[in-house]
């Protein structure tokens, strides 16, 4: 029973603490110094976003095409220190989601696309492997982003190219309350969980008062919260007090990575290389 | 529903992100003109709890399974359709950021499916007509009150998840990258979607019917100042009118959900000679065959790459580059391996 009972509470506090700790461990990574960390974090969305954008326009049986595309994201994990592992780590439970779109492609085109000897690949099974690594690489290039900016530097500069600072203030605030909410819901789980043992998840008795305790609590505290901002001066938008300036090394890099990612796109490197391999 | 970057086009990509930055815009001119700054911290508390509030499972009775919600509706009824619209955008930007559920460059559709029509759709079409009927007129007024937010909390919900399911079929399939055909993909959807929406608006409904017996002035669109204080409907009631519009809307939406496709695909297929077809690169006759997939995949893919006629086009080239392209793709790969092992060696030399 107690056995029962802790495994129960395990399950259900699992979830929520391991969401904070991840979190926590976000801020941690993009706290380092590295080449990568010190980028201009406008420079680096803007970059990140060129790279998704050219991944996912890559033709759907491009494989040699797409193949080269993976040099970015490494190259940046290896410049910034992370480890390639903490980033599959961290997304296992993506992984298999952004993995599984494309599984139904072999069964529909079943077209043959190349025969190495006796084994023909159907263009499905192409499809299916472009449509997983498109996925994956951007992954991996989110990530590298997310984990080598802070969100208070990449509100920052989001202000910097005047996004209103209604949404970017909003961001900043429900950031921040978020972790605190989480250890709230962690609590009250696991005080539900300890008194119910052997049930899962929230009985239909106490649905709408589980949450709506919470909500009307939380509303409290979002007045006691606005009351002590006021205090403190607040006018209706942050102060950054760290607003990075964008140096020409920023630029250049956004400006050389994107052309790269552009000749990638068009020119396939991978069958030159093969070509030239081949021939010699 | 959270989407993934590889499942959209660049162009439907793009297109979203105009969509619900539109959205966004409108809601924040909407906040700026109630210059309220009290709003603000109110919504990032409320948007932090529907956040935590996503992890909480909720046991679907009669089940062995778990539900949790998802709180486009929740976040409506308390903040109205704009404040809840952007707190929403942001739930959705920091789930993408930090927990990598949806794209980055797919932010701009998860937005649209998942808070343009829970907060707009089911504000302005479900939640604000209902509230403001006069069902139920015979009977005394809170009672009256309290199924019309359960009605409108569970038929948001259904109808605005049926809504976010179908776009996300819409978009892929625009995109052309699943294989998968439309209709089967939109059966597989909306059926998911139909039991999801309905554990969620039941979900919806217990906590802004809670919501409504101690603080009925924080939900939008109730008349808080004719609400007679009567005595309070017991749990098990309250269930049982539950269960019985459960069956209702459940039923009556089966229905809709199912012949709601053939409507659509007559919107998609039969206007062959609005160039519907040729768009899409659909046929309804051969829909989903197999033997000129590949071609029909070319033509979608044609109409949307940046350099179309890219790749595998005939055959004879296709197996002379394939070789190359393959042993290309290993010389990549080993460049990579090494790029790693060099990146590993020169930390250790550093950490020497």
């Amino acid at each position: 029973m107690i056995m029962t009972c802790f495994v129960l509470l395990y399950t259900g506090m699992e979830k929520i603490d391991a969401a904070v700790a991840e979190l926590r461990e976000m801020d941690d990574l993009a706290a380092l110094e590295s080449p990568v960390h010190s980028l201009h974090p406008l420079a680096k969305l803007l970059t990140t976003f060129i790279y998704i954008f050219v991944t996912v326009s890559f033709d759907k049986y491009d494989l040699s095409g797409l193949i080269v595309m993976l040099v970015y994201p490494v190259l940046m994990f290896q410049a910034s220190g992370i480890k390639m592992s903490t980033c599959f780590y961290k997304l296992r439970i993506v992984l298999p989601l952004v993995c599984a779109v494309g599984l139904f492609n072999p069964f529909f085109d079943k077209a043959p696309m190349l025969s190495i000897g006796a084994l023909t690949v159907s263009g499905g099974v192409i499809s299916m492997i472009t449509l997983m690594m498109k996925g994956v690489f951007s992954l991996m290039a989110s990530f590298i982003f997310v984990s080598t900016t802070s969100l208070d530097a990449i509100c920052a500069a989001l202000r910097k190219i005047h996004i209103p600072s209604v949404i970017v203030t909003l961001l900043l605030l429900t950031f921040r309350y978020v972790t605190v909410m989480m250890e709230e819901v962690s609590v009250m789980t696991t005080a539900y969980m300890l008194r119910a043992p052997g049930q899962k998840g929230i009985n239909y008795k106490a649905w709408g008062s589980f949450l709506g305790q919470l909500l009307l609590r939380s509303m409290d505290r979002s007045e006691e919260l606005y009351s002590s901002m006021l205090l403190r001066g607040f006018n209706g938008e942050f102060s950054y007090a760290d607003v990075p300036k964008g140096r020409l090394a920023d630029w250049l890099f956004t400006i050389a990575a994107s052309v790269l990612f552009f000749v990638f796109r068009y020119v396939n490197v991978a069958e030159l290389l093969g070509n030239i391999i081949m021939r010699g | 529903m959270h989407m993934a970057d590889a499942l959209l086009a660049p162009a439907v990509a793009a297109t979203m992100y105009v969509a619900s930055g539109a959205a966004t815009g409108i809601s924040i001119n909407k906040i700026r003109k109630e210059d309220d700054s009290k709003k603000i911290p109110t919504m990032a508390v409320t948007a932090a709890l529907v956040f935590a509030g996503q992890m909480i499972n909720y046991t679907i009775p009669g089940t062995g399974s778990s539900g949790h919600m998802c709180g486009g509706m929740l976040l409506s009824a308390l903040l109205g359709p704009e404040a809840g619209f952007l707190s929403m955008v942001v739930i959705l930007a920091i789930q993408c950021l930090f927990f990598a559920d949806g794209g980055l460059m797919a932010l701009g559709a998860n937005c649209w499916n998942m808070a343009f029509y829970g907060c707009f759709v089911g504000y302005y079409l479900i939640w604000k007509p209902i509230m403001r009927s006069k069902w139920f007129g015979g009977m005394e007024k809170k009672a009256a009150a309290r199924l019309k937010i359960m009605i409108a909390s569970i038929l948001g919900c259904v109808l605005t998840l049926q809504l976010g399911a179908f776009s996300v079929v819409l978009e892929t399939t625009l995109s052309g990258i699943t294989e998968l055909p439309f209709k089967a993909f939109l059966l597989l959807m909306q059926p998911i979607h139909l039991a999801i929406g309905l554990v969620e608006g039941l979900v919806t409904s217990a906590v802004l019917l809670f919501v409504f017996e101690s603080r009925p002035e924080l939900l939008g669109e109730v008349d808080c100042d004719n609400l007679g204080l009567t005595q309070k409907r017991s749990l098990k009631t309250t269930l049982v009118i539950l269960a019985v519009v459960v069956a209702l809307v459940g039923g009556g939406l089966s229905l809709f959900a199912s012949s709601n496709p053939d409507g659509l695909e007559w919107a998609l297929f039969g206007n062959a000679e609005a160039g519907y077809s040729e768009n899409m690169g659909l046929d309804e006759d051969d829909f989903g065959i197999k033997s000129d997939a590949a071609d029909k995949a070319e033509e979608i893919q044609e109409g949307i790459a940046i350099l179309p006629d890219y790749g595998f086009k005939d055959s004879d080239s296709a197996a002379g580059t394939t070789v190359s392209g393959l042993v290309g793709s290993a010389a990549v790969a080993v460049f990579t391996l090494l790029l790693c092992m060099l990146g590993r060696f020169f930390k250790h030399r550093k950490a020497k």
